[in-house]
């Protein structure tokens, strides 16, 4: 077999000595393959910054997703918000939907694109790629997880805003403080989900895709996203119990709106505990299902889709 | 870490690969040596199912051997695996890597990152890089919108961004067209030369890619090498006789004429070069010579004043890589042949897996 050109009369190959070609002097491979602690943080740090980079710019470059990911789920968010006032329900109502309709921005972001990215990224040849640089997987996992943050933080403050003012939503915050540390532990932990998630993605491939799209509703259910999860008793508890949504979610409207009296949770502080707890779970088990499901792919030949 | 600073850059032992599948397992590797020295430029030669990918996907640690071991400058594959993805780096044929959403420049850029570099030590290593491959003009373009060879350009200079010192490349030239595939060689060959000790393992089933850059060559079928050496001594290994292409102005008497000569085997009427259209050069006859040595030469040009014959051109035809494989393995090269069938050479310790040129010509 002949390849494009070659073996064709023609020229010597050139071999010019560009620049470029030099690069970085070391005194040899051994040296190179040395690296001192602060380069191996600082290229983890910078690796989080590159994965985060794509998503970030992508939010400039298509503005299409302004239509998909602000005005549909807002539509959403106003069905809801219609339904109540139909049925005259209290007004405090309206803001738990609207804050639902905000928080639906990072729970899709989780599932579509944390949980589900590598499965793709392994598709599109990005994953051994990923695997073959001298970074820690989990920057990867880390930088998409801030370019989703970014992503969906602007998706649900819009969402936010937009229906506090067209529907009136009063909010009562008693503990402006709290609450901000309940959202941002809520989503530390969302996406320390995530993140587990896309571990086991190396393994199970298609069927952890199928697995998490049937995830998708009854985790809007049982977390409450249109309703106060309080009321579906038992079933509330163990939500609150495992699903970080949930509990934020929780904790979040019982802080922002206080005079409610909503109950038949656990308290805020209590639900902020029980996010630590997630956060730290799920990131660790992020780093462990990553680290053994490496290894296992590499064995059984998964991280690779053929051979020659 | 074990090994030397004389450590071998690829060392492999004894590897073997099996990937698990139904009806049966499938052997992609079965008990590979190879040993490729700092600074070399080797290839390995094979069809498509040789093994050839995943003797690479093991060595850039992405794989694991179901048996044996392997080292890149005297790192366990294995085990040592950041070392090893710190001085390495690999770019595969029709690569689609990266997001499409990106610039060619900001798509290097957020590689550079995940290689250490840091943030403007990255830009300004991408625009050197960028120039170097000949995408000035696209540095800007979306990744998305790039032809396959300017892709391909940018794949290159993606894996030259941390200065490996082995680079992979698997099938870098498929599906290029004949420029854009000369372009990547030109670049293989400009970067190795650039500073001494970068080695590269190159995998390809195009054979003249394979003998135009490479130093050495395995040739590879069913997961095992037949033969290491260099292009010239593994062409040797199959040339029997003495084969010359003979240009005459004329031969009364045709080839058979010089078929009679004493050390003659044969003497066949070859397709002369085509002269253009428009020129006014005369025809010429020419002959495919097939000697029993060279030394029959000088009796057939002495024979060649008498059939009233003057040469126009003579040159001595060497046999190609693929007549080479043709020889050990009994079957073309696109040819799919029986799996179950051994090579035709069985393979031998001595021809695998040494790297003296006088060994591997034995």
């Amino acid at each position: 077999m002949t390849a494009p050109g070659a073996g064709q009369p023609r020229p010597a190959l050139a071999a010019p000595v560009l620049p470029a070609f030099v690069g970085r002097p070391t005194a040899g491979p051994r040296e190179a393959a040395s690296w001192t602690p602060r380069q191996v943080i600082a290229n983890n740090l910078r690796s989080v910054v590159g994965r985060a980079y794509p998503r970030i710019r992508g939010l400039t470059r298509e503005p299409s997703w302004v239509l998909f990911e602000m005005l549909l789920p807002f539509l959403t968010t106003s069905s809801f918000v219609f339904v109540y006032r139909a049925l005259d329900a209290p007004q405090a109502y309206i803001g738990f939907v609207v804050l639902g309709g905000a928080m639906t921005a990072f729970w899709l972001n989780v599932v579509w694109m944390m949980a589900a990215q590598l499965y793709w990224e392994k598709d599109q040849g990005n994953l051994e790629l990923y695997f073959a640089a001298p970074m820690n997987v989990m920057s990867v996992l880390f930088g998409m997880a801030v370019g989703g943050l970014v992503m969906s933080s602007t998706r649900a403050a819009v969402v936010l805003l937009v229906a506090t003012v067209v529907y009136g939503v009063t909010f009562s915050v008693s503990q402006w403080g709290l609450l901000i540390a309940v959202f941002i532990l809520t989503l530390a932990a969302l996406y320390g989900f995530g993140m587990m998630l896309a571990s086991l993605f190396l393994m199970w491939g298609r069927e952890a895709w199928h697995m998490t799209q049937l995830m998708i509703e009854p985790v809007y259910f049982v977390s409450g996203l249109n309703f106060p999860v309080g009321r579906l008793g038992l079933l509330g508890a163990v939500a609150i119990a495992l699903i970080p949504l949930a509990v934020g979610l929780d904790a979040m409207r019982q802080l922002a709106f206080a005079s409610t009296g909503v109950t038949g949770t656990p308290e805020p502080w209590i639900e902020t505990l029980i996010l630590v707890a997630m956060t730290v779970i799920f990131v660790g088990l992020a780093r462990i299902l990553l680290h053994s499901m490496e290894e296992r792919a590499r064995r059984e030949g998964r991280l690779t889709v053929r051979w020659r | 870490m074990s090994g030397s600073i004389q450590a071998p850059a690829i060392d492999v032992r004894g590897i073997t690969r099996v990937y698990k599948a139904r009806p049966k397992d499938v052997i992609a590797l079965a008990g590979i040596d190879l040993e490729v020295a700092p600074g070399e430029f080797f290839g390995l030669l094979g069809p498509n199912g040789a093994g050839k990918t995943t003797l690479i996907k093991i060595l850039t640690t992405l794989l694991l051997p179901s048996a044996g071991t392997a080292r890149i400058f005297g790192f366990d594959v294995a085990r040592e695996t950041k070392q090893i993805r710190r001085i390495m780096n690999m770019v595969a044929g029709g690569e689609q890597s990266g997001y499409g959403i990106l610039e060619a420049r900001e798509q290097l850029w957020m590689f550079s990152q995940f290689y250490g570099l840091g943030v403007r030590e990255g830009w300004r290593r991408v625009d050197e890089l960028i120039d170097a491959v000949g995408l000035g003009e696209q540095r800007n373009q979306r990744v998305s919108t790039l032809s396959t060879g300017q892709r391909q350009k940018m794949n290159f200079a993606r894996g030259l961004l941390n200065d490996p010192w082995v680079f992979f490349l698997d099938e870098p030239t498929l599906g290029l067209d004949v420029s854009a595939a000369r372009a990547v060689r030109e670049l293989m060959v400009g970067w190795r030369a650039a500073v001494p000790g970068r080695t590269v393992l190159l995998t390809t089933h195009y054979m003249a890619e394979a003998d135009e850059l490479c130093e050495r060559i395995a040739i590879v079928d069913r997961g095992r090498i037949l033969a290491i050496g260099s292009p010239a001594e593994l062409k040797r290994r199959v040339q029997r006789e003495s084969i010359f292409r003979l240009e005459l102005d004329r031969l009364t008497g045709g080839p058979a004429s010089l078929a009679r000569l004493p050390g003659v085997l044969s003497a066949v009427a070859a397709t002369p070069v085509r002269a253009d259209a428009n020129s006014a050069a005369r025809p010429t006859v020419a002959i495919n010579l097939v000697l029993h040595q060279d030394s029959a030469l000088a009796g057939v040009v002495a024979a060649l004043d008498g059939l009233d014959a003057h040469i126009v051109a003579l040159a001595k035809s060497e046999p190609s890589l693929e007549d080479v494989f043709v020889e050990l393995v009994g079957r073309g090269f696109d040819d799919e042949g029986d799996p179950e069938q051994p090579p035709r050479r069985a393979v031998e310790p001595h021809e695998a897996g040494q790297p003296e040129p006088e060994e591997a010509n034995r």
